[in-house]
Parts: C-alpha cells; sequence; structure tokens
C-alpha cells in the first residue's frame, strides 16, 4: 500500500497539493503515481511565471515505458519549480511528499481547494481503481 | 503453393487440434453478406523464373541512359561491399530493435550512425534517421515550433532557393498544426540569398529560418550572416544540407556566430541508388538541449546486467507507442536498410574519401558547364561558387529539350521553367563523380544536335 | 559474440582507397570551407566488411530465427522480390528522368496501382506514402480535405479505439484533429453504444483496424459503417492487419472510405531493421480527387505521373519523389508471384497457423485474452496469472524465448490487455517451428515453476544480457566521443 499523507490534498489524477503557511501551494505526485510509473528518468516542470488553470497540464513525468502529464489542482501562478529534478529525477521515486516536490502555485480560486480530494478520499479512489 | 510450407497432413492435424472442419471456417465470424469469393482483377501467379523475365524486359525498355539530373538524388559510385552486405538477411529482413538483446547488430549500427551524421554535420546529437530529406525537413520545422519556446507565431521563412518540392513537403504535413510557410525571394542576378531579404521581418516574432546549402540551384549562400539574423531575431535555424557536400564545406554547426539548430537532409548521395526516388533515408541532428524535441528513434549506449556495454532505444516516451496523441510525431519506422548502407558507405569512403568524391563532383560539374555553354543557345545563369549543379538558360523550351535528348540516351536536366518561370528556358544540371569526360563530350555534342 | 565500434578498429592513415575517384582539389571559398574533417572511421575495405558482417551476426531475423513479432506480419521476404528491384536499369533510373524514359517502371507501379484496389475493393490507390504511419497522415488529411471541400469546418474529432496502435492517435493530432477514445468490450469488439454516443456534428471520421489489434474481427463492422456515415463521419481503415483477411473480404466493401497498406507486412517487403516502410493508401469514389501526389495514369498505352496539374485538390507531396519506389517494385513483384489463388492462401494460412497456435497454447493452460473468439493472423495470451503466481511477466517470457532461439512475440501491446504477448505466426512458418515454439513456452512456463530467477534472469546466450535502460535514459549516451584513431 502506498502512502497518502492526510494533511495533504489530490486529484484522482495522482496529484497532491500541499497548502503552505504563506497561503502558497506545493504541488507533486502521489507515491502511489511514483510507483506506478516506475523509475522516473526525466521530469519537466512549468517555468516560473506561467498562469495555470485548474486541470490544465503543467508538467511532464517520464518513466522509460511511460510518460504522463501532472495536471494542476489548481489555478493561479507558478511561484517556483523544483530545477533540481532536472538532473535528479529519482528524487520524485524516492521522496514524492518530499524532495521530489514539482512547482508552487500562488492560487488565484481559493475555492477551488474545496473540490480536491482529501487522503479518505483519495484512498476510495485508488481502491476504486483496482489498487 | 508458393512460399507456403504445409503439407496435407499438417492442415488436416491443425484443423484437427483447432476442432473446425476447414480452413474457411476459421472465417466464420466475418458477416456472410461481406465475403468475397475470387480477386478476378489479379493475374494468376507467375513462377520465379517467368516473373525474372518480365522484370527484365520491364527493366529494359527503361534502360540505362546517361545521366546528367540532380535536383535532390545524386548518381555516385557505390562500392560493391555496400548492398553485399545491406542486403544480408539479418539485416534485411530484421524489425525495429524492440527486443535490444537480439538486435544488437542492427543497435550499435545505429548508434555508429549517429556518431558519423553527429561529427558531419558538426552538431551533437542525430536520430535513428526519417523518411527522406523533404519529410525531414517537415519535422524539422514542428519540431522548431516545439523548442523555440520564446515564439509563438509558427511561422517558417523559407527562401525560395530551398527545394520546391520540400517545401511542398513541409506545408503538406506541417499546415495541419498552423504552421505558416513564408518564402523569401533570392536575389536575380545571384541566384543567392542576400541576408538583407530578412531585414523586412526583422522584430516580428519568427519561429525558424530555413537554409539550403548548398542551395537548389547548387550554389553557395552566405549561411553565416543569415544564421546570425536568424538567432538575432530569435528564430532557430534549419539547415538543409546535402550530406557529401560537408566533407569540403563548413558544417551548419559551425555557420555563424553560434551555429545552427537543426540540421536536415536526404542521406541518399551515400550509398543508396537513384532508384527512381526512393527508399533514401532523411537524416536530422540538433544540439543536446532540443533532443527531447527530436522525432524519430534514438539510439544509447548503456550496460547490461553484467555491467558490459550494451545498445538500446532510448528516449522512447517522445513516441506514439507512449506517447499516443501527444507525441513528437506519428513517425514509426526509420529507414533502417538505407541508414545501413550509409553508414557502410562513410566507413569505406572515411573523411578523405568523401572529400575525394565531393571534389571530383564539383570538378565535373564546372566542365561539364564549361563544355555546354560552348554550345550556341546555352548560357550559364548564376557565375557564383557552387557544389555540384547549375544552372544553364536555353534559347528555347526545356522540355522539348529534355525530350531530344532523352531519344539520344541522355537525361539531361531536371526542367526549371515551372517551378521558376522568371528563369525562362532553364535547365538545373549536375555532373557527379561518375561522369567521365566522354560522358560530358557526349552531352555536349548531343545538345549541339538539338539546339541546331 | 561482441564487435568493437567501428571507431576502434580505425587507424590514422589508413583507407580503403579502391573506392576513391582520381583525386581533385575542391575550390571553395575560405570562410565557407571545411576546417576539420568529419569523425569517419580510417579503416580498409576488409574491415569495414568483417565490421558490418560481424553486427548483422548479432541480429535475430526473418531468415535466421522464426519471429512471431505480432502486429509486424514477419513472414518471408522472397528473394526474387529484392533481385528484381535490384536490376540495374530499375536503380539507375532518375526519379524525374522523362515519362518517356520510364516506362517499363511506371507500368509495374500502374499495375501494382490496380492490384491493389482489386484486393482491397477501393476506386484509386496512391503509392507515395513512405510508411504506414505516412498513409494514415494521408489519410486522415484526406478526410480532413474532403469536409473541408464541402464547407463542414467543425469536424475536427476523429474516433479511436482504446485498443489502436498509437500511431492512430499521433497521426490524428498531426492532421489538427482531436481525438476521442472508445473503450473494447470484453468480447474484443468496440462498445458499439459508447460509439453512438461518440458521433455527431463533429465527426471528422473513425480510425479502425479490423481485425483489430486484439486480434479478433469487429463482428458489427457493417453498423460501425452505418452509425458513423449517418453522423457525417468517413472511415479509415488501418492496414496493419489486411494479412488477416486478404482475398476473403474487403474494406471497400465492409463501407471504408479510404485505407493505408503496409506493403512491408501484407506484400512481404523488406522490414530491414526498422524500415523502410512503405504505406499506400486507397480511396473511394468520394475522395479520388484528395488523394497524394504524383500518381501514374495511363493514357492509351504510355503511363505518365499524374500530379498537382491533374489533381488540383490533392492534399500534396508527402515525399521528395514518389515515395519507397524500390520497396513498392519488391511488393509488385511479390504479387505477380502469388496471383489470384496466393494471394486467398495468404489469408488462409496466417489464420490456420495462428488458430492452431491458439488452440495448443490453450490446451497447455495458456490463458487467451479472447478465449471464445477465432484468432485472425494472430492472437493474444496473457501472463496475468503466471505474474501473480510465479513472479514471472510476460517480459520474463520474452526474454527467456530469446535463449531458445526464437524471437519474442509483441510484449505490452495493445496496453488494455495485462501481461500479455500477442502473437502472429505468418503463412510461411511450418509447423514443425511453430510446435517448436509452443513447446519452448511450456518449458519455460516449467522453469518458471522450478526456479523463478532463472527465467527472470534470461537472456543468458545473446550478445548482452537485459540492458539498463533507466540508465540509457538518463545518462544519454548517444554518440561516441573519442576521435578515430
Amino acid at each position: 500500500m502506498s502512502s497518502i499523507p492526510a494533511d495533504l490534498k489530490y486529484l484522482d489524477s495522482h496529484e497532491w497539493a500541499r497548502v503552505e503557511s504563506d497561503g502558497t501551494v506545493t504541488i507533486g505526485i502521489s507515491d502511489h503515481a511514483q510507483g506506478a510509473l516506475g523509475d522516473l528518468v526525466f521530469v519537466e516542470v512549468p517555468e516560473v511565471g506561467k498562469s495555470l488553470s485548474k486541470g490544465g497540464a503543467a508538467a511532464v513525468v517520464e518513466s522509460v515505458k511511460a510518460a504522463s502529464d501532472v495536471y494542476s489542482p489548481l489555478s493561479g501562478e507558478v511561484i517556483a519549480a523544483n530545477d533540481s529534478l532536472g538532473s535528479a529525477p529519482e528524487l520524485v521515486n524516492q521522496d514524492p511528499y518530499g524532495q521530489g516536490w514539482l512547482f508552487k502555485i500562488k492560487p488565484s480560486n481559493s475555492a477551488e481547494l474545496g473540490q480536491l480530494l482529501d487522503a479518505k478520499a483519495y484512498e476510495k479512489a485508488l481502491e476504486a481503481e483496482g489498487h | 503453393m508458393p512460399f507456403i510450407p504445409h503439407t496435407d497432413t499438417d492442415v488436416k492435424e491443425m484443423l484437427a487440434a483447432i476442432g473446425a472442419p476447414a480452413i474457411d471456417s476459421l472465417f466464420d465470424e466475418i458477416p456472410a453478406s461481406l465475403r468475397i469469393q475470387s480477386l478476378a482483377g489479379i493475374p494468376e501467379a507467375l513462377t520465379e523464373m517467368e516473373v525474372n523475365r518480365l522484370m527484365q524486359s520491364r527493366a529494359q525498355r527503361d534502360g540505362r541512359p546517361l545521366n546528367f539530373i540532380g535536383a535532390g538524388a545524386y548518381e555516385h559510385h557505390i562500392p560493391a561491399a555496400v548492398w553485399a552486405i545491406v542486403t544480408r538477411g539479418e539485416f534485411y529482413s530484421a524489425y525495429t530493435p524492440y527486443q535490444a538483446e537480439a538486435s544488437q547488430g542492427t543497435l550499435q549500427l545505429l548508434y555508429e550512425y549517429q556518431t558519423m551524421m553527429a561529427s558531419l554535420t558538426g552538431m551533437q546529437v542525430s536520430n535513428a534517421s526519417l523518411y527522406d530529406g523533404a519529410s525531414a525537413l517537415a519535422e524539422a520545422c514542428l519540431m522548431a515550433v516545439r523548442a523555440n519556446r520564446k515564439s509563438k507565431s509558427a511561422r517558417i521563412l523559407v527562401p525560395t532557393t530551398v527545394n520546391p518540392t520540400y517545401l511542398e513537403v513541409s506545408r503538406a504535413i506541417a499546415e495541419g498544426q498552423q504552421l505558416t510557410f513564408e518564402t523569401v525571394a533570392y536575389t536575380p542576378g545571384t541566384g543567392t540569398t542576400a541576408a538583407s531579404a530578412f531585414n523586412a521581418y526583422s522584430g516580428q516574432d519568427i519561429t525558424a529560418v530555413v537554409i539550403q546549402h548548398p542551395n537548389f540551384f547548387g550554389l553557395l549562400e552566405d549561411v553565416d550572416a543569415i544564421t546570425d539574423w536568424a538567432h538575432a531575431n530569435g528564430a532557430l535555424v534549419i539547415a538543409v544540407v546535402n550530406p557529401m557536400s560537408l566533407a569540403i564545406l563548413k558544417p551548419p554547426g559551425e555557420w555563424g556566430a553560434k551555429g545552427v539548430d537543426v540540421v536536415v537532409g536526404d542521406g541518399q548521395p551515400f550509398g543508396v541508388p537513384l532508384s527512381s526516388g526512393g527508399p533514401n533515408f532523411g537524416f536530422m541532428t540538433t544540439r543536446m538541449e532540443h533532443v527531447r524535441q527530436m522525432p524519430g528513434r534514438i539510439i544509447g549506449r548503456t550496460v547490461d546486467l553484467d555491467g558490459k556495454p550494451g545498445f538500446t532505444l532510448t528516449l522512447q516516451a517522445r513516441e506514439q507507442h507512449i506517447r499516443r496523441s501527444k507525441a513528437t510525431s506519428n513517425i514509426c519506422t526509420n529507414q533502417g536498410l538505407l541508414v545501413t548502407a550509409g553508414t557502410i558507405y562513410m566507413s569505406l569512403l572515411g573523411a578523405s574519401g568523401l572529400e575525394q568524391v565531393a571534389s571530383t563532383c564539383q570538378r565535373r560539374t564546372s566542365e561539364l558547364v564549361a563544355a555546354l555553354t560552348k554550345v550556341k543557345g546555352v548560357k550559364l545563369a548564376f557565375a557564383g561558387p557552387r557544389f555540384h549543379e547549375a544552372v544553364l538558360q536555353l534559347d528555347r523550351k526545356v522540355s522539348d529539350v529534355i525530350e531530344a535528348l532523352a531519344s539520344r540516351g541522355i537525361i539531361g536536366g531536371f526542367d526549371l521553367s515551372r517551378r521558376y518561370p522568371e528563369l525562362g528556358n532553364a535547365l538545373l544540371v549536375c555532373a557527379t563523380e561518375t561522369r567521365t569526360d566522354e560522358d560530358i563530350a557526349a552531352y555536349a555534342k548531343a545538345l549541339a544536335e538539338v539546339l541546331k | 559474440m561482441r564487435e568493437p565500434l567501428i571507431f576502434q578498429h580505425s587507424r590514422s592513415g589508413r583507407s580503403a582507397v579502391a573506392q576513391y575517384p582520381h583525386g581533385e582539389k575542391a575550390d571553395v571559398p575560405a570562410a565557407l570551407r571545411r576546417k576539420q574533417p568529419p569523425n569517419l572511421p580510417e579503416v580498409s575495405e576488409l574491415q569495414a566488411v568483417r565490421h558490418f558482417t560481424r553486427l548483422s551476426q548479432l541480429n535475430f531475423s526473418i531468415d535466421t530465427h522464426f519471429y512471431p513479432l505480432g502486429s509486424c506480419t514477419m513472414k518471408y521476404n522472397p528473394r526474387a522480390c529484392n533481385q528484381n528491384a535490384m536490376l540495374p536499369e530499375f536503380l539507375s533510373r532518375h526519379p524525374l528522368g522523362p515519362d518517356s524514359a520510364g516506362q517499363g517502371f511506371l507500368s509495374c507501379m500502374y499495375e501494382l496501382q490496380e492490384m491493389l484496389k482489386e484486393v482491397t475493393g477501393m476506386k484509386g490507390v496512391s503509392l507515395t506514402p513512405m510508411a504506414g504511419a505516412q498513409g494514415e497522415f494521408a489519410g486522415v488529411a484526406m478526410i480532413r480535405a474532403y469536409h473541408k471541400a464541402r464547407g463542414d469546418l467543425q469536424r475536427t474529432e476523429i474516433i479511436c479505439p482504446d485498443a489502436a496502435h498509437g500511431t492512430n492517435p499521433a497521426t490524428a493530432t498531426m492532421c489538427g484533429c482531436s481525438v476521442i477514445e472508445i473503450p473494447s468490450l470484453p468480447s474484443g469488439d468496440i462498445d458499439f453504444e459508447a460509439l453512438k454516443k461518440a458521433v455527431g456534428p463533429k465527426t471528422a471520421g473513425i480510425m479502425l483496424t479490423n481485425p483489430s489489434t486484439l486480434g479478433v474481427f469487429e463482428r458489427r463492422i457493417e453498423e460501425v459503417a452505418r452509425v458513423v456515415h449517418e453522423a457525417g463521419g468517413l472511415l479509415y481503415y488501418d492496414g496493419a492487419n489486411l494479412n488477416a483477411i486478404l482475398g476473403k473480404v474487403r474494406p471497400g466493401d465492409m463501407g471504408f472510405d479510404v485505407i493505408h497498406m503496409n506493403l512491408h507486412k501484407t506484400f512481404s517487403t523488406p522490414h530491414g531493421g526498422g524500415g523502410p516502410g512503405s504505406g499506400a493508401v486507397g480511396v473511394n469514389q468520394r475522395l479520388l480527387p484528395f488523394m497524394p501526389v504524383p500518381v501514374v495514369g495511363k493514357e492509351g498505352d504510355r503511363y505518365r505521373w499524374l500530379d498537382e496539374r491533374d489533381l488540383p485538390q490533392t492534399i500534396g507531396r508527402l515525399s521528395a519523389f514518389m515515395g519507397n519506389a524500390g520497396v513498392l517494385l519488391r511488393a509488385y513483384v511479390y504479387m505477380r508471384m502469388l496471383g489470384r489463388a496466393g494471394m486467398q492462401r495468404v489469408a488462409e494460412f496466417s489464420a490456420l497457423n495462428a488458430n492452431y497456435m491458439l488452440a495448443r497454447l490453450k490446451q497447455a493452460g495458456f490463458d487467451a485474452a479472447y478465449p471464445d473468439r477465432r484468432a485472425s493472423h494472430e492472437f493474444i495470451i496473457t501472463m496475468k496469472r503466471q505474474a501473480k503466481e510465479l513472479g514471472v511477466n510476460a517480459m520474463d517470457f520474452a526474454k527467456r524465448l530469446l535463449d531458445y532461439g526464437f524471437h519474442a512475440p509483441t510484449t505490452y501491446f495493445p496496453l488494455l490487455v495485462p501481461e500479455c504477448l500477442l502473437i502472429e505466426p505468418t503463412e510461411t512458418e511450418s509447423k514443425q517451428e511453430i510446435d517448436a515454439f509452443i513447446d519452448a513456452l511450456i518449458a519455460i512456463e516449467k522453469e518458471a515453476l522450478e526456479d523463478a530467477a532463472k527465467v527472470k534472469g534470461a537472456p543468458y546466450t545473446l550478445p548482452v544480457r537485459r540492458l539498463d535502460d533507466v540508465r540509457a535514459a538518463k545518462q544519454l549516451d548517444l554518440t561516441y566521443q573519442e576521435r578515430s584513431g
């Protein structure tokens, strides 16, 4: 069973979002997602300053056999991207909720937060997928 | 039964194992209303001996006229060893190296090819080939749109000295994705593209500039100035080159201050026969920073479980079988067999052999021009430095002259009058290292007769 | 067995001088001249011949091994096809020479077009696409052009089954269309109800492979055609599996408007280590004006190229000349050698071989993905049970097969069947060869029961063992960096 921290919000497409104390939101992919993809060989993060809309493709993660778009759980402007993934994509495999974060945004519509799954609901979604 | 090994006993045993009464019952899921009983329009089978006779008679009908056309396909000497090896069953009848352990021959050869092409063009990486030069240009334009993230326009500038068919193919393939191609006229007196011709576009959002060198007329372009103009204006540069010319010409990786961004062309001059225009192979090389935007197969060297070196397909996540609708291209195959020919050719000739071939081609074309312009009614259109093609202007309709020469066993050149009406009765001619003094004299004599 | 890189055989000053023309010096302005020679090897002719011959010996191929790669139709490539396409007159013919100097060649191409029309039931054929994927592109581009010519500009959606080859959705994107994916039913047929919901005023067309990539014939094809046509869309036939039905049923009769054929599959032109392919397209009456150029026309007893002037609504040119002419000649020779009856035997014996393999493997306890269906010319078995119970997955079986002297079937395609092997024996394989392959699969399963690690470590007898793909993608080594000795 993969790890699903209780303090994060999720999309059923396997992204997580963490609201930081300053109101910004950090985004990554779940432990389940990294496990399903296998060893990542490439991660493409969005450019700082880019404006994202909820559900829009924001980043790309690639393993040898699969490539997957990462969707932004919220609308907002990218304020930071994890550039260390360029040379060390394995960080996403090793620490998906920590050093393997993908990007941070300044959300433009806080109401969208309420539409995300909590840990319990995400766990249910995984079960429904048959994992 | 041609190519089918089954005996009657085999068929009986196999049907029994399946539990089917007859072979025809294996098709019982196909609606009966759709089934056909025979193919009336297909002739009866020929034996190998009969088909050989048929094909020999068709081939003899075309004969072997003396060829003086280039225009994108060039007749060079092909060492006997090249196709003796290419048609070995292990190369000829293998497929895409999905099972790397069982395909190390093909994979290592492709890695060697990538090394050779990257070095020849002065770039860092090469793919394992594309279909042909024209479609490679189309793919390069699509790639430039992905790679040039600062540009949003998807506008590509193409001098009219780029092979007009290459531009047509690029339009047919890329316009569905909203690329626009705008042509830049050459200088009438020189047949080359002045860097100043691009000034009309200064300050505009241009995604890429294409430069063909030598250009379609065989002339050498001002590649440094055009490359620098493009980079100063935020555009990428796509070079279209004849790989043979790179034995003597500065590689695109060294054009201008920074070198070009993508190099494409047709590898046909390297060991691939004319064969009515195909199969050839397209090549593409680029900078390492753009490698993930490059379409087509790419081979990498890695290690196996025992730590020994081996070769495998890599960066496959760009490709259609994984990315599906988001792939860099729908391309699936490369032109592996022709790349095999090209790699063996480059190995046999080496850098100094290629230089000799390229130099001889240039000399032969100069001699051809000298001989033909002595004929009354023929003049040279452009006098500038060239590689191995030249534009001649005749005193009458080119297509008539070509037909008259053909009836004398000479394929006289490519008729430019439809694509370049401003040049009048213009004929593009080429002589490679395969044309002898006698060949050139024969052409001059025939042309003199025709233009009398 | 290993072979060093050609660059490692190289020594400065060595050459295959017999291949050089007599020396000339080029006349190039200094600013445009190459300063440093390219990094090409310096080897003797024997060294080059030996090196590339040795490389060839590291490959599996049809000529050396049974190669049941599903979806790829790895049948015997008759040598006569190659020999006749390589007659000196054909090899030396320049593509831009006048038609009057190419009547022999053009007559072969014209007759090839006619034969392909006959076997597919289409009204026109263009030979110019250089591979299956380019044929697909031409097909969807023609569908787009057709709607556009009628002023029906909103039709930009292409429907693809989820089992489709990856080139289908990629092609739709290249043509500026969006992709609507519809699911397959557990029976292997497409979900007809989902199709009915998917079609509408935005539907440009549907791309179908029939028999599908699942190795079964789409039984409701006539209804599918009716629904798509009634919605105003066109039907595109992906010819990947034409081998299965050659001479039995024709795409044109099924209701398809446009098709591509893979001549390197059905008509046995060489796969060449990944190409050249050849992806001729066929069209029905309404798409005739849009065919890619050039195509060969016949006027009286003369043949000539038809181009943009003859087909002003063409989708244009897809190659610098006329496509992979030499490949087309091989296909022509192959079709003439098979003849009318031989064409039908292709489907009959490829279906016999596939269904026989399926029956025997089922009997041996392997799990068919669609056990209640007839196999087409190929079929799928799933190793899901073996993966779960023995820890030995489809890829492990595939790699171990190499040790037994068989090329592996296609693995992990189509994506919707877990742990799948897609097996296509083709009609040119004998019962003995097929029996030996089945015996090998049974033996490997037994090995897996006794010693799973042994199977998982395979292969052992090839030039290399399993390769580190992750390292290949992360530490990119795409060219040899040292200069030749």
